[in-house]
């Protein structure tokens, strides 16, 4: 039997004396879509961090289809097949949209490198995929909201990875593109790649995800079915108090 | 390829013109002054391939410039190296210096670099300072050797040897900034935190800038002391030579490998125009007025002005 696409095992992370994160363990097998919600604070920004190892986690475990990764650097993670978006969009903004996939493309496949022709292509589909092709050769800084969130995206789409990690790519979307995203999400999944998503869209969380995990106070206080997360005494706690 | 062939055409150009300068200018003094401007040349561009792609800001090109030039001094003094080799064992001391000043601090991201390469320039000083071998705060001479019989002066020869290095500096800057690591360079300066997750090895990039930004810096300093026939801490070690590197190409324009060679062409053009015409001392001054000027008004260079410019024209019927 092979592992799991990602197993995070006894996680910890302090800033001085706070705890960020305690023990946190999961696994995720290979094409599911897990949505993590937990309220401001909770450490979920900080937990893809240490996954993506942006921050170095103090002890325990981050595995990539059974390879433990905690002592790799973030590129070589990416390299693997971990792509992140990042909450703010942080998109290179002395490049045009197309050369910002570019730069996605051209390393973040690492060995796998392929001609520059194939990037290219590679380069348009992904473009296409997230409606930027008009938008190809535009300066990133005239780029409307909705569009850096796409171009967020993109970009992590263009290192071509197995497991997709969203922190809040749909925050500040109106309706009508909140289910295009989800849409786009969708297609991806069933296309194989795995994916983990931070929102605190309700809808998004609930219609997308195959299963919840609730963080509060860097644990995790309930991990199963969307529904049964969500009315779980617990989570009803956190949410609504009482 | 077609734009490196125009390139290496307009290189093996520069390098018969300023081979046909040594044997056809006369006036002596020329040569003394066109070294400097091709000098800083190298300064300026070599700056640029950390400063001006990566965006990590070095304030001691001094420190790189003279401990290459002491590197040349000291090997003279103890095995008559000949130049070549001076030039390259300068540019070895100073290659491993910047890399070591980027390992120590960039691994964090921001002005820990900054603020280490000042350190820098201050230790290095004061270390030369107290060597008396190569002199120590005294300064010693350095007695030029006949020239070849190609060149009527050794002045003429470093003129044409600082201009061979001016020339692979930039052609190496160029190489740099159309590759795969320029790119990698210009994700970095723009955000570092993406430029890693998107898969770019930001430490290993900004380490290989550091090296090749230093390596140059020395490789500039190295005939510094051949060509003053004399040196000593105060002047190889000053402030000058760090605004210079930074001003010129932030002046010139520093998204491009062509903003160093203009930058410098004006600024060390104009500072010697100066110290003939008015006075020695108004150098600097010279130097900060107009960083601040471009700063301002123009904070993509000249180059960007000229960008504008044209992107304007084009937009007009």
């Amino acid at each position: 039997m092979s592992a799991p696409l990602l197993q995070v095992g006894a996680l910890f992370k302090r800033f001085g004396g706070f705890t960020a994160l305690a023990a946190v363990s999961f696994d995720v097998p290979a094409g599911q879509r897990l949505g993590i919600i937990g309220p401001n604070g909770s450490g979920k920004t900080t937990l893809i961090n240490c996954i993506c190892g942006t921050l170095r986690h103090d002890n325990g475990s981050v595995r990539l289809s059974g390879v433990d990764v905690s002592a790799l650097p973030t590129y070589r993670r990416t390299r693997l097949g971990l792509a992140r978006s990042f909450q703010i969009p942080r998109p290179f903004y002395s490049m045009s949209v197309a050369q910002n996939i570019a730069v996605a493309l051209e390393y973040g496949v690492g060995r796998r490198r392929v001609h520059a022709s194939a990037a290219r292509k590679e380069g348009l589909t992904v473009l296409d995929r997230l409606g930027l092709t008009a938008k190809a050769n535009a300066d990133v800084g005239s780029l409307t909201q909705v569009d850096l969130r796409r171009l967020e995206l993109a970009r992590a789409l263009a290192t071509q990875p197995r497991l997709l990690i969203l922190d809040e790519v749909m925050a500040g979307l109106s309706s009508v593109e909140v289910d295009d995203m989800l849409e786009t999400l969708a297609s991806l999944n069933r296309e194989g790649i795995t994916i983990v998503m931070i929102e605190h869209i309700m809808r998004a969380i609930m219609g997308f995800s195959q299963r919840v995990i609730c963080l509060d106070a860097g644990s995790i206080v309930a991990d199963g079915e969307p529904a049964a997360v969500i009315n779980s005494a617990i989570v009803q706690k956190i949410y609504l108090g009482g | 390829m077609r734009n490196w062939s125009r390139f290496l055409i307009g290189a093996t150009l520069s390098v018969l013109l300023a081979l046909g300068l040594t044997r056809f200018v006369g006036n002596e003094y020329f040569f003394f002054a066109t070294y400097v401007v091709l000098q800083f040349i190298v300064l300026a561009t070599a700056w640029n391939i950390l400063g001006g792609y990566g965006g990590y800001v070095n304030f001691g090109a001094s420190a790189f410039f003279a401990v290459g030039a002491y590197c040349a001094v000291a090997l003279t003094q103890s095995y008559a190296l000949a130049l070549p080799l001076q030039i390259l064992a300068a540019a070895l001391v100073t290659g491993l210096l910047g890399f070591a000043v980027g390992a120590l601090t960039l691994r964090l991201r921001g002005i820990y670099f900054s603020i280490a390469t000042v350190a820098v320039a201050v230790i290095c000083e004061t270390v030369i300072m107290n060597w008396s071998f190569v002199g120590g705060a005294r300064g010693t001479t350095v007695l030029q050797p006949a020239a070849p019989a190609f060149f009527s002066s050794y002045t003429r020869l470093l003129f044409f040897v600082m201009a061979l290095l001016a020339l692979l500096a930039v052609a190496f800057a160029r190489f740099v900034e159309t590759s795969w690591i320029g790119r990698g360079l210009r994700a970095i300066r723009d955000n570092e935190e993406a430029a890693e997750s998107v898969g770019v090895p930001t430490l290993k990039l900004k380490l290989f800038a550091a090296t090749a930004s230093g390596a140059l810096m020395g490789a500039a300093g190295a005939p510094f002391a051949l060509y003053m026939n004399f040196i000593e801490p105060t002047s190889a070690f000053s402030l000058n030579y760090s605004v210079s590197a930074l001003a010129m190409p932030l002046i010139g324009g520093s998204a491009n490998w062509l903003g160093p060679v203009i930058g410098a062409i004006l600024l060390a053009g104009t500072q010697q125009i100066v110290t003939v015409t008015i006075s020695s001392e108004l150098n600097v001054l010279i130097v900060g007025l107009l960083l601040v000027v471009f700063v301002v008004a123009a904070p993509h260079g000249i180059l960007g002005l000229w960008h504008k410019l044209v992107a304007r024209g084009g937009q007009r019927p």
